[in-house]
């Protein structure tokens, strides 16, 4: 712990986030020194791409290693990886979907992409922070970027709404993090997670008030990101006024982010003390799916039902974590994987069918759109089917793994309230292909903007929905080696 | 040659050659599906002939490792149980097709629905690894979703969601069930497997037995559906197309009492022998309900869709009777009913088709106008009623003869539905076909063309077939049916044998111990 070794750092290991860095900046250059001729053609949208591709390959390189940097404070690990792969994944997806999007609002500025990237580098850190405080700087990172990413329709009042709820309530979850973080530290002495959980051995469970009100801090705020009940009461209003693209970027990463971090905290720091946090956690679970899907029924803005759908997948993530065996963990992973695809492909049709001034959000305007858009209302139709949970797309494997999870380790009730929650889900995404198939179109579709970047994001989503339901050996095993460094 | 992969995969094949043509070019369409159905019928066909009746073990088994992290295996077979249902599948598909000429909205969406449906149906009926068994069950639900809500009648949308969510219920605890079955496997065996097969062997705890037979019979009561879980079907069955109802009748609601022989009996023995007052109960309860209330109705299809509960409970009652008549009875009876029921629905379509209107009021004396029809119709009514001869009778006797055997009182009970099928039956017959021509549009009715002719006709064939010669069908399913007993029936003894104890003077009893010694 001497002041030099603050300096040892891998040059490996954070090579993707000094690529994303790199390339963020670019941008903001290119932004400036391009012309409008250049931009129209979506140049920026290529060179963030290339970027975050770029970033890939070198994340790609230390798979199977794990390198320590800023005195062990950072790790890259197959954990760290796993995650970065789907950041990097919802942010190239996030990129497609949007740059058609931007400029039909005319909110196409460098800072878009940029802040974007920016936002991803802080998701990389959470998932790589091997101690709290460095977990705690990533969520800064990412959460800057995103208050300012929901405000970006600048001219919009329902935008700046959003930035502002949004920046508030997750200043003070942010704070709650901090305050929980800083309690384990006066508590323990220490904020790398390895050495808390040593602390917490060695003195055979936690004992000490302090660690243990610092323990639920870091609930509340990590709950805030991950949109658990009852730290939900953001979703809505933000979901609704972000700019569309942004909203399905959000819906995804910092939901993933905050998984991460809350799986890498609670299995590596807490894992020895399960018993102590898995009740509140099951608590949460319960709320969390209940409240999501209940209240998503009552939604007639597609936007609104999306994200009280989101705050649902939320619930059924937090199952996996109270299971905590080497079925749950892995299976968080799997369905974040899962639910970025699912997500994000949702999220792109609704930007499609949208137009500009007309963000066509109502779930009413999609009727008669299955015959008229097949193509469209058969990508949406799969999603929505594997949100449910439905034979044989992504997220029914991705629910088949946590109820496993769950009933591995003997919580029956949950999977039970569990799969009853996936019965009343079916309900609302079954509507939205009621709407479609059976229902006279109430309004002209055409003309459609159909920009080939988003056919290509809506065919990589279908693909990936798909591919991991039909075939999801391969995905689950490289997930069950990336949890295994959290034991 | 794998042949059960080649039957069950073939439709999904033919999707891809549908999808590929035109949209306007309707009779190609048509053309197509229908040929894709009727090879995949007369591929199926080998397996009758090439079906060794002498074993119990399964037939046909292609097994291929799928999530081999989670021991998942695509694995597939037939036993003298599931033969007859893929058989049904695949010779109603063609039929049901053939009944869908009239489509024209969307009909290329409408095929290729068909064809999935075909997939997922042959899908269920043959896995032996309960993932895949799942998988194939919810599959099934998609494409009958939408041909009940984008092609049905005016309350469609709601007939298709109720569908839907009813079987989604219940199936999510069976996967529940399925999953905890999966651990107490690897408890017992320390070997993570989702076959069936190896579940068979294991021995559980009456207890737990309790919770997963619940579970189970949840999910099958409702697909069968079982008295008081019905409710679904009336309106599933008045808002579908008719090759709608005629595949929900003749095949997916075979698919809950085939549930209850494949996994319940055997994976739970001790529990289903509890559990036969029960469902005995809820078997007769439909079965007396479902004729009563088919009685009174006004509408042709609501008639049929009731008279489904009805025959259905005597599957029930058949399967739990727990003796080979009893089962061979019930397994039959599925065949029957969804032959049976399956004209039925074919020839309210036709009735449909030519006055748009279902209400048995709005017909009478159709017999002058259409008399190859009255012919046909008379043939297939009288085999739901169960006319010696006809198939009915031989899946009906067979049921009874066996619920006599262990349980007369339940017996006596249901031989009621008989004599109330025939008056439903009848009476509706009556109304349609006899009397004078009161409506002056019934006067220019045609009788039926080649088409609806060769819808019926292999039906009609059929049904007589097994109504005169029924050990064609029968004896492939003795050593399955046997070996199905023996698998449930370990209990038999200890069940009856505690019914003494408690209840020692009614003459019931020694009918179950004559069962035991008979073989």
């Amino acid at each position: 712990m001497t002041p030099a070794s603050i300096m040892t750092f891998n040059i490996l290991s954070i090579l993707p986030i000094l690529i994303l860095s790199g390339f963020g900046m670019i941008v903001l250059f290119v932004d400036i020194f391009s012309s409008r001729r250049w931009r129209e053609k979506n140049l920026l949208a290529y060179v963030s791409l290339l970027g975050v591709i770029l970033a890939a390959i070198f994340a790609r390189s230390s798979t199977g290693t794990t390198l320590f940097s800023f005195n062990e404070t950072f790790t890259i690990d197959n954990y760290s990886l796993f995650f970065n792969f789907i950041f990097l994944l919802s942010t190239g997806l996030t990129i497609l979907i949007s740059h058609s999007y931007i400029r039909r609002e005319e909110i196409n500025h460098g800072e878009y992409y940029a802040l974007i990237l920016f936002s991803t580098i802080g998701m990389m850190l959470m998932a790589a922070g091997a101690d709290l405080l460095n977990i705690y700087i990533g969520l800064e990172v990412m959460s800057v970027s995103i208050y300012i990413l929901t405000g970006f329709k600048r001219s919009k009042l329902i935008s700046n709404e959003a930035s502002l709820k949004y920046f508030l309530l997750g200043a003070f979850a942010t704070g709650f993090l901090l305050y929980g973080i800083s309690l384990i530290y006066g508590s323990t002495g220490t904020i790398n997670l390895k050495q808390v959980a040593g602390f917490i051995a060695s003195k055979g469970g936690i004992s000490d008030p302090v660690l243990l009100m610092g323990m639920g801090l870091i609930i509340v705020g990590l709950g805030f990101k991950v949109a658990s009940v009852p730290f939900h009461t953001w979703v809505p209003d933000v979901y609704e006024g972000a700019p569309t693209a942004i909203t399905a970027f959000m819906s995804v990463g910092p939901k993933a982010a905050g998984f991460a971090a809350f799986l890498r905290i609670f299995m590596t720091a807490f894992g020895s003390t399960h018993g102590e946090w898995q009740k509140i956690i099951s608590i949460l679970a319960i709320l969390t799916m209940t409240t999501g899907n209940v209240i998503a029924i009552a939604q007639t803005n597609i936007k609104r039902m999306l994200a009280y759908s989101s705050i649902a997948h939320a619930g059924y993530l937090l199952i996996a974590l109270v299971a905590a065996n080497n079925i749950g963990v892995p299976g968080t992973l799997f369905y974040l994987l899962a639910y970025t695809f699912m997500n994000i492909g949702a999220f792109a049709i609704v930007i499609v069918l949208s137009r500009k001034g007309d963000e066509c959000i109502q779930i009413n305007d999609y009727a008669g759109l299955g015959f008229k858009h097949p193509f469209l209302a058969i990508a949406m139709t799969l999603f929505m089917l594997s949100m449910a949970g439905v034979p044989p797309m992504a997220g029914f494997v991705g629910k088949f793994y946590i109820f496993s999870a769950a009933i591995k380790s003997g919580y029956i009730g949950l999977a039970i309230i569990g799969v009853i929650n996936s019965v009343i889900s079916v309900y609302y995404y079954l509507r939205i292909t009621v709407i479609m198939y059976m229902k006279e179109p109430a309004r002209e579709f055409t003309p459609l903007t159909i920009s080939p970047l988003i056919v290509a994001a809506i065919v990589i989503s279908m693909v990936g929905t798909l591919h991991l339901g039909i075939f999801p050996s391969k995905v689950m095993e490289i997930a069950q080696q990336a949890t295994l460094i959290l034991k | 040659m794998p042949i059960l992969s080649l039957i069950t995969f073939l439709p999904v094949i033919g999707v891809f050659f549908i999808l590929s043509m035109d949209s306007r070019r309707g009779e190609l369409i048509r053309i197509t599906t229908l040929l894709v159905s009727i090879v995949v019928f007369v591929l199926s066909l080998p397996l009758y002939f090439n079906f060794d009746p002498r074993g119990h073990e399964m037939q046909f088994v292609e097994k291929l490792p799928w999530i081999p992290s989670f021991g998942i295996h695509y694995h597939v077979g037939i036993d003298g149980i599931s033969l007859f249902l893929i058989l049904l599948t695949t010779f109603i598909t063609p039929i049901a097709i053939l009944a869908s000429w009239h489509i024209t909205k969307h009909l290329k969406e409408y095929m290729i629905a068909m064809l999935v449906l075909e997939t997922g149906m042959i899908g269920v009926f043959i896995s032996l690894d309960l993932f895949l068994f799942y998988v194939f069950w919810e599959l099934m639900l998609i494409p009958m979703y939408l041909l009940i809500g984008i092609w049905g009648g005016p309350r469609r949308i709601y007939a298709a969601i109720k569908f839907f969510i009813y079987t989604m219920s219940g199936s999510v605890f069976m996967l529940l069930a399925i999953i905890a079955l999966y651990f107490l496997n690897h408890r017992a065996t320390g070997e993570y497997t989702f076959n069936l097969l190896e579940f068979y062997r294991l021995e559980l705890s009456f207890a737990v037995q309790f919770w997963l037979f619940l579970a189970f019979a949840f999910a099958f009561a409702i697909k069968v559906p079982m008295f008081p879980f019905h409710t679904w079907l009336p309106d599933a069955h008045v808002e579908a197309p008719t090759a709608g109802s005629v595949i929900l009748a003749g095949v997916l609601l075979k698919m809950g009492t085939y549930g209850f022989v494949r996994f319940c009996l055997p994976l739970f023995p001790a529990a289903s022998h509890v559990f036969i007052p029960v469902v005995s109960w809820m078997a007769i309860v439909g079965i007396i309900y479902g004729a009563l209330v088919s009685m009174v109705q006004d509408d042709l299809k609501k008639l049929v869709a009731y008279s489904s509960v009805s025959h259905l409970g005597f599957v029930m009652l058949g399967i739990f009777a727990f003796n080979i008549q009893g089962i061979e009875g019930g397994i039959t009876q599925m065949i029957n009913h969804g032959l049976s029921t399956g004209a039925l629905f074919l020839v309210v379509g036709m009735l449909y088709e030519r006055r748009h209107t279902r209400m048995i009021a709005d017909f009478g004396g159709l017999t002058k106008r259409m008399p190859v029809f009255a012919t046909l119709f008379l043939i297939v009514t009288l085999s739901s009623i169960g006319l010696p001869g006809l198939n009915g009778f031989v899946g009906e006797f067979l049921i009874l003869l066996g619920a006599f055997k262990s349980r007369i009182l339940y017996a006596s009970i249901a031989t009621s539905g008989i004599i109330l099928a025939a008056v439903y039956m009848l009476w509706m017959f009556q109304r349609v076909m006899f009397h004078e021509i009161i409506h002056e549009e019934n006067k220019t009715l045609k009788d039926i063309n080649k088409r609806e002719f060769a819808i019926l006709l292999p039906l009609v064939l059929i049904i007589f077939w097994i109504g005169i010669y029924p050990n064609s069908f029968l004896r492939k399913m003795d050593a399955s049916v046997n070996h199905l007993l023996k698998q449930a029936g370990g209990e038999v003894q200890t069940a009856s044998h505690l019914q003494t104890q408690n209840v020692p003077v009614t003459p019931q009893i020694d009918i179950v111990s004559e069962t035991e010694t008979a073989w």
